[in-house]
C-alpha cells in the first residue's frame, strides 16, 4: 500500500481538531463528553500508526491502556452528569454556573 | 485497493465526526459517533492491528456508546442551546487569535518532514534490540502485557475498580442526601 504514516497522522490530527471544536463550541455536556472520546480516539489512531511505523509493540499496548482509561472516565463522567441533572435539571454548561467561574 | 479503503474509511470517519459535532439532536450525534468509531476500527484493520480493531468495536462502539445512548434517553437532553456567547466582541477577538495560532501551529508542523521515510514497515518477527516487534496476533498482546507492562496492567485494573466504586458512591450518596433533605 502506498499510504504512509503521513496520511494517517494528518487524518488523526483532523479528527482531533473536530473533537476540539466540539469541546469548544458545543454547550451540551454529553456532546462535549463525546468530543473528548473523539479526541482520545484520534490519539489512538496516531499511536497505532507510529507503532506500526517504528515496528515496536509499545504504542499498540498504550492504545489498550487509553481505551481502558476512557471507559472508566466515561462511566464516572456520566454518573456526574446524571447527578448534575438531578440537581439543576439541565446539562447545558452555560447554565451550570454556581461556581461563578 | 487498500489505498481506496483508506480514503473511504478516513472520509467516513471525518464526516461522521463532523456530523456528530454539528448535529442538534443528541441521539443523532451518538449514532454518528458510532459510525466514526467503527470507521476508526476499519483504519486499525488497515494498519494490521486486528486485536485493537475488535477491541475498538466491542468497547467503544459497543459498551461506551450504549452507555451514552442510555444516558441521553434517560435525561431527555434535547434542550435548545444558546449561542448568544458567540456574538460577544471579546469572543470574536479570542476566536481570531485562537484560530490564527492554530493554523500557525499546524502549517509549521507540516511544512517540512523530519521522517527519514514515510513507508509503513512490513511486519517481521524481530524488532530492533530492546523493543518488541509489532505483531498482529492477540497472543503477543498477552505476552507483552504480562512481562514488560505488568505493573501498568495491574494499575489499570485497579483504576477500573476505583472507577466502579466511584460511580456507585456518586450515584448512591445523591439519593440518600435528597432523602434526608426532604
Amino acid at each position: 500500500m502506498t499510504i504512509g504514516i503521513n496520511e494517517f497522522i494528518i487524518v488523526s490530527s483532523l479528527l482531533f481538531l473536530v473533537g476540539l471544536f466540539g469541546v469548544i463550541f458545543r454547550r451540551n455536556t454529553i456532546i462535549i463528553y463525546m468530543s473528548i472520546e473523539l479526541m482520545l480516539n484520534a490519539i489512538n489512531l496516531a499511536l497505532v500508526a507510529f507503532s506500526r511505523y517504528n515496528n515496536a509493540m509499545d504504542g499498540a499496548i498504550f492504545v489498550f491502556f487509553i481505551m481502558t482509561v476512557a471507559a472508566a472516565e466515561v462511566a464516572v463522567g456520566l454518573a456526574i452528569i446524571v447527578m448534575l441533572y438531578r440537581q439543576k435539571q439541565t446539562v447545558l454548561v452555560n447554565e451550570l454556573n454556581q461556581l461563578k467561574g | 485497493m487498500i489505498d481506496f479503503l483508506f480514503y473511504i474509511f478516513a472520509s467516513l470517519m471525518l464526516f461522521s465526526a463532523l456530523a456528530m459535532v454539528l448535529n442538534k439532536n443528541a441521539v443523532n450525534s451518538a449514532m454518528c459517533m458510532i459510525v466514526a468509531l467503527v470507521s476508526t476500527a476499519g483504519l486499525f484493520v488497515l494498519l494490521e492491528a486486528y486485536f485493537l480493531a475488535i477491541l475498538q468495536v466491542l468497547v467503544y462502539a459497543g459498551a461506551v456508546m450504549v452507555l451514552f445512548l442510555f444516558i441521553i434517553m434517560l435525561l431527555d437532553v434535547d434542550k435548545e442551546e444558546n449561542y448568544e456567547y458567540l456574538k460577544h466582541k471579546f469572543a470574536f477577538i479570542a476566536r481570531l487569535i485562537g484560530f490564527s495560532l492554530l493554523f500557525f501551529l499546524v502549517f509549521n508542523s507540516f511544512s517540512e518532514t523530519h521522517l527519514p521515510s514515510t513507508e509503513l514497515v512490513q511486519i517481521t518477527n524481530e524488532g530492533e534490540a530492546g523493543t518488541i516487534a509489532f505483531s498482529n496476533t492477540a497472543k503477543s498482546f498477552g505476552q507483552i502485557l504480562f512481562t514488560k507492562y505488568m505493573l501498568p496492567f495491574q494499575v489499570i485494573g485497579f483504576l477500573l475498580l476505583v472507577a466502579m466504586i466511584g460511580v456507585i458512591v456518586i450515584s448512591k450518596k445523591q439519593s440518600t442526601s435528597t432523602d434526608t433533605g426532604k
